[in-house]
């Protein structure tokens, strides 16, 4: 009986361990994104610069305060100078003039608001939203059968036309058609590499930089608390730390005497 | 009634005030009944931290709650705003926001620890019935709070979640659609929901709730607690003082306990909070970092991982599970009939029962079984001390293949809550069915199972070695 019942708690170990290994299968691989960034001001203001000329025309971040951009060195002078339209105060909520419903006939889907955006497209197993983010703005290529022109790896059949395309330049993408190892019936349409059309405004490496600043930014954004969150557990648990050795101590002071 | 007492002469002025109130409500009996004279077993071990922690869990929900409601809109329109203002324009909000919603995960976390205790040490068998069934009332009431808690972030999960479990009552036989309609209050989930929710939620519920958990309290102190042993401490007691041999009182001994392991869990809880507030996207789901939208449906939907074990249940019964249902039925009924040994009247109510069983099992579609399963695999848990028939409590002095049922039990709970978090797949399923049935055989055999095998001699006193 022992017997029977420990191989049938082994076969059970096994058939859970051969359970299809993550819900995400499939899906262009999401690259990671530099997260040392995201101590680094001039990567979060610049980030905050090129969000605010690029992304905030079309999209919104509906909760998100100008003058919260304090927490990344910006002052008042600064917003107001640099980032903020003629009518807007630094007191404002990041808004958009697109009327959401011309945006929908425009693009077939109004552009989400951003506010919380990198923390929305995390998936467990794939990576973070930062990941997805990092990704999307570095896969994006010509594909003339789309109303806009431009199609995106990461996103597939993605509305948004290539918003920094000035920066990056045009570029089309490669595929190849592969058989598949185990199906020779099934051929697979692989993307192979990315050809530069036009030269952009910035270099590959440049490039890259200002999205890794941009996608910086759009994490912050998305929780301006974080900083101070991880400065403060920090200390939060250095107290709760030592709170353990003095109680550890009490409690072994009065139960010494139990016998 | 007792006696007015009057304070001695020369009293201290802190004295005179306690027999004032004593003369009028009975707070040194308090005291005493549940602190300084209430004894408990000396031989706890780590397995009886949880009731402590989720006492704790519970005070800070409440706390948090407090806070949280003083800034949350329940308005369809702001709701998913007024959670972002917490986060960002309110002082301390994020702070306040990710104690609450990590103390949901916490609550579970030590609810679920805290029942298994009394799963392997027989903390439910007799004189403890009452308690065991208080404290599955309160876990009932905690499974309300949390779902209709989730509603209130009023993101796509939180939306969408509620939607399929609503949509659960509408598998009712007859009274399904008007059921869910009477709990959405309106065609879909929408502003009406929310509304109710959060009044449910905030207060109706955690009334209910603060109740049970007094009843569950006073019942354990009337009867005292259980230990590891399953030795009952009240048994040998000091011949000249009447106290129990192996029990030392709560207080001081239990509390300065309790605040030693509360700094532990506080430390892990606070290391999630800061560091890791989404729980990996299991605490705090993506998705629900999106506004509510009842036009965009999410590819995939699952409940928070607190409920999946159960979700799994709902959906590994397909039609197939079903027949395997039948199947059981009848053969339980034909054992009971050829070795149970009953009288030819109670045969023949056997039959009849089991033909509408299965009659009932065949007319009603799988889905409304899916959700009888799902109630059941929580409601069996009352029953459990009236289905363990062991001669002993502790798994201690059980045979050792029992341990091994009881970690088999534990796996397949396991997984079958990791399935309730993937998308569904045909080889999970099978796992979840199988996972389904040891569930219940687990819990409906008991009566057979729990009786057989070779027990070890129970001690007379509790095994304690000081430390």
């Amino acid at each position: 009986m022992k017997k029977l019942l420990i191989s049938l708690f082994v076969a059970c170990g096994f058939a859970l361990s051969a359970l299809p290994a993550a819900a995400n299968e499939g899906g262009y691989p999401w690259d990671k994104f530099p997260e040392e960034k995201m101590t680094d001001m001039a990567s979060l203001q610049n980030g905050a610069r090129i969000f605010t000329n690029y992304c905030l025309n079309c999209h919104s971040a509906q909760y998100m305060r100008y003058n919260r951009l304090h927490d990344i060195g910006l002052n008042d002078d600064q917003i107001k100078k640099n980032l903020l339209f003629a009518t807007e105060k630094v007191g404002d909520t990041m808004k958009t003039t697109l009327d959401p419903k011309q945006a929908k006939e425009w693009f077939g889907a109004a552009p989400p608001d951003l506010s919380v955006i990198a923390r929305s497209r995390a998936e467990v197993g794939k990576g973070s939203g930062a990941d997805y983010l990092y990704t999307l703005w570095r896969t994006f290529y010509r594909d003339d059968a789309k109303p806009t022109g431009w199609n995106n790896l990461a996103f597939p059949d993605i509305a948004m036309p290539h918003a920094l395309w000035e920066l990056q330049g045009e570029r089309r993408a490669v595929f190849a058609e592969v058989k598949d190892a185990h199906n020779p019936a099934k051929t697979e349409h692989r993307f192979e590499r990315f050809e530069q059309v036009t030269p952009g405004a910035m270099s590959e490496l440049e490039y890259k930089e200002a999205v890794g600043d941009l996608v910086a930014y759009l994490q912050w954004m998305g929780e301006p608390a974080q900083g101070s969150r991880i400065r403060i557990g920090v200390g939060v648990l250095l107290f709760l730390g030592l709170l353990i050795v003095f109680t550890w101590r009490l409690n072994a002071a009065y139960w010494k005497n139990v016998t | 009634m007792a006696e007015f007492q009057t304070a001695p002469t020369g009293a201290g002025t802190g004295q005179k005030l306690l027999t004032w109130i004593d003369n009028r409500f009975p707070l040194s009996k308090l005291y005493q009944d549940h602190l300084s004279e209430y004894y408990a077993p000396k031989n706890f071990n780590i397995w009886y931290v949880f009731g402590g922690l989720a006492t704790l869990v519970l005070v800070m929900q409440i706390l948090t709650g407090i806070f949280l409601t003083m800034h949350y809109k329940p308005d369809a329109a702001k709701a998913f705003e007024s959670v972002e203002y917490i986060m960002r324009d309110v002082p301390w909000g994020w702070l306040v926001r990710y104690m609450h919603s990590t103390g949901a995960s916490a609550f579970f976390i030590v609810v679920y620890l805290h029942m298994f205790r009394g799963l392997i040490y027989g903390s439910y068998r007799k004189p403890r019935e009452l308690v065991w069934l208080f404290g599955c009332g309160i876990f009932l009431c905690l499974m309300a709070e949390a779902f209709m808690g989730y509603l209130l972030p009023w993101g796509q999960m939180s939306y969408w979640g509620a939607q399929v479990i609503v949509n659960l009552f509408s598998a009712v036989p007859f009274i399904g659609p008007d059921l869910s309609l009477l709990i959405r209050g309106d065609y879909v989930v929408g502003d009406a929901t929310l509304n109710r929710f959060f009044s449910f939620h905030v207060i109706a519920v955690p009334l209910v709730l603060l109740g049970l958990v007094a009843a569950h309290i006073i019942a354990l102190h009337e009867v005292g607690s259980n230990n590891p042993d399953g030795v009952e401490i009240k048994a040998t007691k000091n011949e000249k003082t009447g106290l129990p041999l192996d029990g030392i009182p709560f207080h001081p001994y239990f509390t300065v306990h309790d605040i030693y392991v509360a700094a532990v869990f506080l430390f892990i809880f606070s290391a999630v909070v800061f560091f890791a507030p989404e729980g990996g996207g299991y605490f705090l789901e993506f998705n629900n970092f999106i506004e509510a939208n009842p036009l965009k449906t999410p590819a995939h939907i699952a409940p928070v991982w607190y409920f999946t074990p159960y979700y799994s249940m709902l959906r590994a019964t397909t039609d197939l599970m079903v027949y395997v249902f039948m199947a059981v039925v009848g053969l339980a009924a034909v054992l009971a009939i050829l070795r149970g040994g009953f009288g030819s009247a109670v045969k023949i109510g056997i039959a009849v029962v089991a033909v509408v069983a299965v009659a009932l099992l065949k007319t009603f579609d799988a889905k409304f079984w899916g959700v009888v399963v799902m109630g059941a695999a929580v409601i069996i848990l009352f029953f459990l001390p009236w289905l363990d028939r062991s001669p002993v409590k502790s798994i201690r002095y059980r045979p050792d293949w029992h341990k091994y049922l009881y970690a088999l039990f534990v796996i397949f709970f396991l997984a079958l809550g990791y399935l309730g978090s993937q998308p569904p797949s045909a080889g999970g399923n099978y796992i979840s069915q199988i996972g389904t049935l040891v569930y219940f055989g687990f819990f409906l055999l008991m009566p057979w199972w729990s009786r057989i095998g070779t027990f070890k001699p129970v001690p007379e006193r509790v095994t304690f070695s000081a430390h």
